[in-house]
């Protein structure tokens, strides 16, 4: 990674214009080439640095939910169930913590009815025990990362 | 919150763009094309959507492990409930915290009701950092843990699915 790319992922963590030829804007603001910008986010996606470029869908907003999860997945069967758990397209993120309560996942759905019914359907898969955590309230979300 | 909701072209092109953009010089072209209308309606529907916040940002998301943020906590707290609503923005504020929500309790088990997510660079850089937070709660805490992330088992970001 070099001083250009730190610049890309620097200043293009949101603002990604949506006109005609958009990288071509961005590149002109970071002063550099539109296949250059092309070409550097992609080795960075490889190398996985970035997760992914392009929008970041808010599912609450969408009329959805998000909903934290978290479960107490016994060691010796801990991959099979994470294995199960991440085959669900509506667990958008899961951790694995050093805590009794040793695996934690965020479901994202567009519908809100959807959490209740993964949940229901993970337990069944995997006989584990899942305890939700529902925001009830959101004092920060937003952390710029500093590459 | 307003709700906004979206419509099936909304969800077509939220299909199409999840996991990325093209990276191609037309990449709304490209999606306009997958999704079957124009590319100025893919254009200004998710002008709409952002200006909605159902779209939150356009743009890269860093892998935090890959940056060197390897130490990602979890910090839970058991706050009085009658000093949450004054202490949970005051520890949201600190530019270290990047995630602060309430969540219910889930007694016996369970007992923290303030959840924030802090990230360092190594273990003594989050403690240092959670004790900033148990200094800026004493007096209206009972108990508290911290919940070191161990492994990254997924990271996608939502994904719809078809209907």
């Amino acid at each position: 990674m070099d001083e250009i790319d730190k610049r890309i992922i620097n200043g293009l963590q949101g603002g990604f214009p949506l006109s005609e030829r958009p990288y071509r804007d961005a590149a002109r603001v970071l002063g550099i080439a539109e296949g250059d910008l092309i070409r550097r986010l992609s080795n960075l996606i490889d190398q996985g640095v970035l997760s992914r470029f392009g929008p970041m869908y808010d599912a609450e907003r969408m009329g959805g939910a998000f909903c934290l999860c978290a479960m107490a997945a016994p060691a010796e069967r801990f991959e099979e169930i994470a294995a199960r758990v991440n085959a669900h397209c509506e667990v958008a993120h899961n951790y694995e913590r050093a805590h009794a309560l040793n695996m934690w996942f965020v479901l994202a759905v567009d519908r809100r009815e959807r959490v209740d019914e993964v949940v229901a359907e993970i337990e069944k898969e995997t006989g584990a025990k899942i305890l939700t955590f529902p925001k009830l309230d959101e004092f920060f979300v937003g952390l710029r990362i500093e590459a | 919150m307003t709700m906004h909701g979206i419509d099936r072209i909304d969800r077509a092109i939220t299909r199409a763009t999840q996991a990325g953009l093209p990276l191609v010089p037309y990449p709304y072209h490209d999606v306009a094309a997958e999704v079957g209308i124009g590319d100025a309606d893919v254009v200004s529907r998710m002008q709409r959507m952002l200006e909605e916040g159902v779209i939150r940002r356009i743009g890269a998301v860093p892998n935090h492990y890959a940056l060197g943020l390897v130490a990602n906590a979890m910090t839970v707290w058991d706050v009085d409930d009658e000093a949450l609503g004054r202490l949970g923005p005051q520890v949201g504020a600190l530019e270290f915290v990047s995630h602060c929500y309430h969540r219910p309790r889930r007694l016996p088990v369970w007992p923290y009701n303030l959840f924030a997510m802090v990230h360092g660079k190594n273990r003594a850089e989050v403690d240092e950092k959670v004790a900033v937070i148990a200094t800026l709660l004493a007096g209206s805490c009972r108990s508290s843990d911290v919940l070191m992330s161990r492994r990254i088992l997924k990271k996608a970001g939502l994904r719809l699915a078809a209907r």
